[in-house]
């Protein structure tokens, strides 16, 4: 079955993946801007970083057949450096008529501070003021929770956000039902540790429908798995759901959502 | 939307990995246990029992109950305290 991957850290991972990918049936990836590892210094070094995603990334991609989109924001963990935040934030609009760039992201919190939700708001008024989509990171473990309550706070107190238009990722089982009942996309991250299953992401497709719901593998330089979205799609056919719910959660959805900027040129298949 | 496959299905697939994850669990306790030292007063401690407390009730939504159980509170009023 094609697929797509909404959330995936290819620049971290090896042209190896690309071609495993590939066989696998992922027909399209975006990548959104995210943590190195390590802080960087400069804003001219996210300048080189989103040079890398618009140009090298989509390059490497298309030589295996997958069409390459990205988001770009200064990330949540070096968004602790208000100064160079903003730097950082004036440099975007340099990139925003990129083809393939899809929107602001992944912006977030990470432990849930004040320069983050400050950080946060700037990036907001970025997307609102470039009619850009908006892709957003939720806290780990135990700062997930009061950090997608203090998201969806900043995202609601804000009258001009379209929320067909924001995607809050990596929802779990104590999130889901806020992401959705506030009408915004829901990404589920398939993670072997933190995060959720391949089991669990389908048990909450069950209780929840597929109505906005995506799923990813968000795939990086730590411990992560870039085919776990077959994972997914295997665990559903096991538990014997129609072809049509899980085109419709791996590909139609990323598509339907994907749509909202007018960068995703989207080539089908044929 | 249920799942497609009915409740005996389900057990038969999932009872041995169940029941390998549960003994990974008494075994990490019996280490605890036999370990030096003291961690009975530990919050994590405290935290593991009550989990299990909540998976042996039978009240639906244990996942969503366990995630809120290992979560740090949220207030409402965080943008006032943080003047945000």
């Amino acid at each position: 079955m094609d697929y797509i991957d909404p959330h995936i850290h290819m620049v971290s991972r090896t042209t190896d993946d690309y071609a495993t990918l590939a066989r696998m049936g992922c027909v399209a990836v975006s990548e959104p801007a995210f943590w190195a590892g390590f802080d960087r210094g400069t804003a001219d070094g996210f300048r080189d970083y989103f040079r890398q995603l618009t140009e090298v990334e989509a390059a490497r991609a298309a030589q295996y057949g997958i069409q390459h989109y990205c988001w770009l924001c200064i990330n949540a963990k070096e968004a602790e450096n208000v100064e160079l935040s903003r730097e950082v934030i004036a440099m975007i609009p340099e990139f925003l008529d990129h083809p393939g760039v899809l929107g602001i992201g992944e912006i977030g919190l990470n432990k849930n501070t004040r320069n983050e939700s400050i950080v946060f708001l700037e990036h907001m008024e970025l997307a609102i003021k470039y009619e850009q989509p908006i892709l957003i990171h939720t806290p780990h473990l135990e700062d997930k929770y009061q950090g997608t309550r203090m998201i969806l706070d900043m995202l609601n107190g804000d009258s001009r956000i379209d929320r067909s238009r924001v995607l809050v990722d990596h929802v779990e089982e104590h999130t889901i039902a806020a992401v959705l009942e506030d009408g915004y996309w829901a990404g589920m991250t398939l993670y072997p540790i933190s995060k959720c299953t391949p089991q669990r992401a389908a048990d909450m497709i069950e209780m929840f429908g597929p109505e906005r719901l995506l799923a990813n593998s968000a795939g990086d330089w730590g411990p992560s798995k870039p085919t776990a979205i077959p994972d997914l799609i295997f665990e559903l056919r096991r538990r014997g759901h129609s072809e049509d719910l899980i085109r419709k959660v791996v590909y139609d959805n990323p598509r339907e959502f994907f749509a909202k900027s007018k960068n995703f040129q989207f080539q089908q298949r044929v | 939307m249920p799942s497609p496959a009915d409740a005996t299905q389900l057990l038969d697939r999932h009872f041995l990995e169940v029941r390998a994850r549960l003994l990974e669990v008494a075994a990490t306790l019996d280490r605890l246990d036999r370990a030096e030292g003291e961690v009975t007063r530990d919050a994590r401690r405290e935290q593991i029992a009550t989990a299990i407390s909540i998976l042996a009730d039978a009240k639906p939504g244990r996942a969503e109950r366990l995630q809120r159980l290992f979560s740090r509170d949220y207030k409402a009023s965080w943008r006032a305290d943080m003047q945000v």
